[in-house]
């Protein structure tokens, strides 16, 4: 089983919600569609699920062409980031309704019916309506109902999104099992680099209606291939530094320098820019030939065990990550530290030039 | 501390005191605002179980002479009560028909983008905005013309024309407030429109379908005009009979009163029915 998006494009309006996309999902895969707000995960997932038909392009499941099909042949499951059920059904219904309409007998339906409310630990509300029940519970509910049916597709839109912090992670450690044993394809969209990265598999990092990247998560997240990727797969954003290379010598900042290292010595000189995480961040020269920037603090977030740093340097917002607590001065200057191994050099167009060693090590 | 123990203590008083003293104010314009919007209907039941002879005598303010002879020449005679039944019939009809109608349309406003539909959604309701009397005489030579003239289906047609838009409007406010996504989950997992329509999305809307049921009655059981325009005998409405009740022998008040009071009754019914969702309904189901 295999979904193949062939030149797929939506434009609504004369507005383009989705850049002509290319794709191809295997069989048994976890695939996260990686993206900000208005990015078009929807808008693509939708266009998979047959909802909405593709402006240009097509769309083949199994090496056969279900562009413009009926939602209804499709077999495709689908679960909303709002908790969808049918309220006016109870939760046994709600998830043997699918079911229903394929016309299995009764015991196949119990049988199964209980089978994904065991999984989804819902067995004990299975008389309950679905608005009787917690925020959680109603989305596992629709989660069993969209893995009852085997549906060879399912679709998963930022499902954990309106849920609370605990139940979120409650049910994010489950997701990856569920998905283990449906065998199908799944495709989950998020806003979060942190919960594509913990659900593995692939990634598609997606920016303003188009497919940035597409790989195995770590890979992209370890080598993205251009600026926009790496500021989507990241979280807190990747901090940019424009940097000019004049032989052995990158110089940044206002007229600081720093020993050019392996990584950039085969590129021609010029201006690049140079990416990295707020996690590299130092407060110390951790190495000899640390780039040292000269930076103003503006505001600090201490998360409990961590430091988030806002800095401002030379007009471009920069976040660090500092491990433990520390109380710095609020306005004043903080000098900041980077190994230049932490570093990954884009083109100026944004095109990975080289990415950095670290990275490529692991 | 006492002084301000003594204090505190008064001041509790005095707050109480001109709580009760609120309280009585609101029982009492409560009390008149009830006796205002109950006299007419005192009156009429008052009427209905006098006798003619003290109906036009002295005023009294409960039957002396206490009759149910009214109740009895209205429940046997068919010329009266198969007014209620012709009512019944082509209300029942209108409701039926309005609900017909404006279901899949109000389905159609809410889910939909299509060219005008908003120009369209706003003419439907300024059908609202011309008099009954305004489509009397079309109608009374449109239906003689067929053969509908004196049918129910005659009035339970020319109603749908004020009944369908109101039912459109108030259906769509109802439709809004459910999800697009559980129509299109619904489709995911299989369902055709028409079973989707019917075992998911009717039961959700299942309180506006009663709102509108309602206001579909309330517009078609009060309406006189066009009814009586419409009808000759057979299918006369209860409304047009209880206007025609000066016989040789002079008006029967008493006959009319009760008549009246039958009138009120399935309509009390209805507003039983529906009433947690009467004021929703009121705003075309946009609360």
């Amino acid at each position: 089983m295999t979904l193949v998006l062939e030149g797929v494009s939506k434009v609504v309006a004369g507005q383009t919600h989705i850049h002509p996309t290319d794709l191809t999902l295997q069989n048994g895969t976890m695939n996260v569609l990686l993206g900000p707000t208005l990015s078009g995960k929807t808008s693509l997932m939708r266009l998979m699920a047959g909802l909405d038909v593709p402006s240009s392009g097509r769309i083949i499941w199994n090496g056969k062409d279900v562009t413009g099909q009926r939602v209804q042949d499709r077999k495709v499951a689908m679960v909303y980031q709002q908790f969808i059920n049918y309220p006016s059904m109870t939760v046994f219904e709600n998830i043997a309704s699918p079911l229903r309409l394929m016309r299995m007998s009764a015991a196949e339906i119990k049988t199964a019916v209980h089978e994904a409310a065991d999984l989804m630990q819902l067995a004990p509300f299975l008389d309950r309506k679905p608005l009787e029940l917690s925020g959680g519970q109603q989305q596992r509910c629709a989660l069993a109902r969209a893995l009852v049916k085997k549906a060879g597709l399912v679709l998963l839109d930022e499902p954990l999104a309106n849920l609370d912090y605990k139940l979120r992670e409650e049910l994010r450690v489950e997701i990856p099992k569920i998905f283990e044993e449906s065998g199908a394809i799944f495709v989950y969209a998020t806003t979060e680099p942190e919960e594509a990265l913990l659900l593995g598999g692939n990634t598609a990092t997606m920016w303003q209606g188009q497919i940035t990247q597409f790989g195995l998560t770590p890979s992209v997240y370890r080598l993205p291939n251009n600026a926009t990727t790496a500021r989507v797969f990241s979280d807190p954003p990747m901090n940019f530094l424009r940097v000019t290379k004049a032989g052995s010598v990158l110089a940044f900042g206002d007229g600081q320098t720093a020993p050019v290292t392996s990584h950039m010595a085969a590129m021609p000189d010029g201006v690049y820019l140079a990416g990295f995480r707020p996690n590299h961040v130092a407060l110390s020269p951790n190495v000899p030939g640390a780039m040292e920037f000269n930076t103003t603090l503006s505001v600090t977030e201490i998360t409990g065990s961590e430091t988030f740093i806002h800095l401002d340097h030379n007009g471009e917002p920069w976040v660090g990550l500092i491990h433990g607590v520390h109380h710095l001065k609020i306005g004043q200057g903080l000098k900041v530290y980077l190994d230049t191994d932490h570093a990954y050099i884009f083109a100026e167009d944004g095109q990975m030039v080289a990415p950095a060693p670290y990275a490529k090590a692991a | 501390m006492t002084v301000a123990g003594t204090n505190n203590a008064s001041t509790v008083v005095r707050r109480r005191r001109r709580a009760v003293v609120i309280d009585k104010k609101k029982a009492l314009v409560m009390g008149l605002y009830l006796i205002f919007l109950m006299l007419p209907i005192y009156w009429l039941l008052n009427m209905s179980l006098k006798s003619n002879a003290e109906i036009v005598g002295d005023l009294t303010l409960l039957p002396q002479d206490f009759t149910l002879e009214n109740y009895t020449t209205i429940l046997t005679d068919p010329s009266w009560y198969m007014g209620y039944v012709n009512s019944i019939i082509y209300v029942t009809i209108n409701m039926m028909i309005s609900l017909a109608v404006a279901l899949p349309a109000a389905y159609a406003f809410s889910r939909y983008n299509f060219m005008g539909d908003k120009h369209l959604f706003f003419w439907l309701l300024t059908n609202r905005m011309a008099p009954p009397a305004v489509f009397a005489l079309p109608f009374f030579q449109l239906y003689s013309s067929v053969g509908l003239f004196d049918t129910h289906l005659a009035v339970a047609l020319a109603h749908t024309l004020f009944n369908v838009p109101l039912a459109v409007w108030i259906l769509e406010g109802f439709m809004r407030g459910v999800p697009k996504e559980i129509d299109e989950t619904a489709y995911l997992d299989g369902y055709s429109f028409s079973r989707f329509f019917t075992r998911i999305f009717m039961p959700l809307i299942a309180p506006g379908i009663g709102v509108t049921a309602f206001f579909c009655f309330m517009f078609s059981w009060v309406e006189l005009l066009l009814s009586r325009t419409l009808t000759g005998s057979d299918a006369r409405p209860i409304a047009a009979i209880m206007t025609r009740t000066s016989g040789a022998a002079g008006v029967d008040w008493g006959v009319l009163a009760a008549a009246g009071m039958l009138t009120i009754v399935p309509g009390a019914l209805v507003i039983y029915f529906v009433r947690n969702y009467i004021a929703k309904g009121f705003a075309l189901g946009r609360v």
